[in-house]
């Protein structure tokens, strides 16, 4: 597996951790392949939500955006945005929730916001969209993060979506119903919560990567578990399928679109 | 419900200092309404917008709006949407005051508009700074069971602006495909503007779809290809090309300018702004 990249790595990591029938609320970019992975491999049932309101969703490439056609042509059913927020996430109907951020701590609290104050930011952010409640509200999450010290770090400049928030039993007491981040698939391995504590363990390293990467790549003092896994590298049916729907998207995105008469 | 020019419509129905709302949740964006307000040159609006896009990308860089309410500021798939940001990192071309939610929070506003209530209700921002950042996200106690609730300000849109797909003779409006918080914004404004690409004797059968009768209808306006570059399910695809385009168009404020000189500034309407993209490619 010496010709696979970490991006094909995590992505995999990410679609194995999804199972048959489970209920996923997908962004976009990384995750949105993890799941459409799942689907083409080992989860045919799995049932994958966007959050522009479809349902179902079954496409034969990647979006682009969270609301391209081919996710509303290909889904079950499409229903207005306040449905998928009140109805099903808030509602307790998703299993998991995918998320990504510019930044997390060690208890999985999120950034999508801001670098800087945030009434005079160095840098501004897309911000919260969807985040804050799919962290609140989904029965687990997973973060899809890459992992450097500006992006694994000590303090948040500002917390968008709540993860386990100060540790311990904080997450419960805030009234968050979901059960929070479960798995962190980063560049190296993965990152889970201590049970008690609930700040994030290194638990498993993808072939060819060490504990030494992994601490050098995080921003605080990282605790390493008792027992590393040592992740299998990408099989080689999984790696074709995730090549050809890259190479499907490629060549779907780069046609020309007819421009309305 | 009056069938209007786009020009007549923005002039008659979106004043200067207005709260205006350009709802499309990725599909259906009113792009060639955007540009219409951008031509006659409004100042100082409110934008309202779950997803401002590369449509609020211009309108503020072009220092139409002076705040902005909104749930999520990027180029979706690209990344930043430069111009919001040179406005909120530098205030150009004006400073742009910021109204911001979540998703959830902004879809309860807009029920509750809708509704014509006074706040939405939500078990949501929880654990998050936006509380500390936006005074206009509170809480209220259910009188029932005493839970604590994330509460927002209804929104109701002077304006509320969309594209469609069809309307037929008496302006009655029909939406197919992904429909975002459309109907929501609709309802919860003064006035509803609808451009469409094609009007019609008759809509097809709808049942279970969205439709937006007449009577809540302001103007309809005949607007071929008027989400372009977002899509049109059944009519045209999102032009993906071109988002990824704009990053490179807006990231300096020069290159912008001269864009949207040439291409909005420079054309008529929204004919002749697609017939300048067409003379590019």
């Amino acid at each position: 597996m010496s010709d696979c990249t970490r991006d094909e790595m995590m992505t995999v990591a990410a679609a194995r951790q999804l199972w048959d029938g489970c209920v996923c609320f997908v962004g976009i970019g990384l995750p949105s392949a993890a799941c459409n992975l799942a689907r083409l491999t080992h989860a045919p049932d799995i049932v994958l939500i966007y959050e522009s309101g479809t349902i179902g969703t079954r496409p034969q490439v990647l979006p682009l955006s969270i609301g391209d056609g081919e996710l509303a042509e290909t889904a079950s059913c499409v229903v207005p945005l306040p449905e998928i927020f009140s109805y099903y996430l808030q509602g307790g109907r998703v299993d998991v929730g995918f998320l990504g951020a510019a930044q997390i701590d060690r208890y999985g609290n999120l950034n999508s916001t801001v670098i800087g104050p945030y009434g005079h930011p160095a840098t501004r952010l897309p911000g919260a969209g969807g985040a804050p409640e799919i962290a609140a509200h989904a029965r687990r999450t997973y973060v899809v993060l890459k992992a450097t010290p500006r992006s694994f770090v000590e303090r948040l400049d500002f917390r968008t979506s709540a993860g386990f928030l100060e540790g311990g039993e904080s997450r419960e007491r805030s009234g968050a119903r979901g059960g929070g981040p479960q798995s962190i698939i980063t560049d190296f391995g993965l990152l889970a919560p201590h049970a008690e504590t609930r700040e994030l363990d290194l638990v498993a390293l993808f072939p060819g990567a060490t504990v030494e990467e992994a601490r050098a790549a995080v921003g605080w003092p990282l605790k390493v578990s008792a027992k590393v896994e040592r992740l299998d590298p990408p099989t080689g049916l999984e790696l074709e399928a995730l090549r050809d729907l890259h190479a499907r998207t490629r060549e779907a995105h780069s046609r020309s679109v007819q421009l309305p008469a | 419900m009056r069938f209007l020019t786009l020009s007549e419509a923005i002039a008659g129905h979106v004043a200067d200092g207005a709260c205006v709302a350009l709802e499309g949740f990725t599909h259906l964006i009113p792009f060639a309404a955007g540009h219409e307000i951008i031509r006659q040159r409004r100042r100082n609006l409110h934008l309202v917008r779950m997803t401002p896009d590369l449509v609020y990308d211009q309108l503020i860089g072009m220092g139409c709006a002076s705040r902005l309410t909104f749930s999520w500021g990027g180029n979706p798939g690209v990344g930043s949407l430069h111009r919001l940001r040179d406005a909120v990192e530098n205030a150009w071309p004006g400073p742009l005051e910021l109204d911001e939610h979540t998703h959830a929070g902004m879809a309860a506003a807009y029920c509750a508009g809708a509704a014509r209530l006074p706040l939405g209700v939500l078990r949501g921002y929880i654990g998050t700074d936006l509380v500390a950042a936006n005074p206009r996200i509170r809480s209220v106690e259910c009188p029932f069971t005493g839970e604590r609730l994330a509460a927002v300000p209804a929104i109701n849109p002077d304006v509320t602006v969309l594209h469609a797909q069809r309307a037929d003779r008496k302006g009655n409006v029909g939406l197919v495909g992904i429909v975002g918080a459309q109907r929501e914004a609709a309802l919860a404004a003064r006035a509803l503007i609808v451009t469409v690409e094609e009007i019609v004797d008759e809509l097809p059968p709808a049942m279970n779809s969205i439709v937006l009768p007449h009577w809540i209808v302001s103007a309809v306006v005949l607007c071929p290809g008027g989400a372009y570059p977002a899509y049109a399910q059944g009519y045209y695809g999102r032009d993906n090309a071109f988002y990824q385009r704009w990053d490179r168009i807006a990231r300096a404020r020069d290159s912008f300018s001269d864009w949207m000189d040439k291409h909005v500034l420079g054309t008529g309407d929204h004919r002749g702004f697609l017939a300048t993209l067409r003379g590019a490619a």
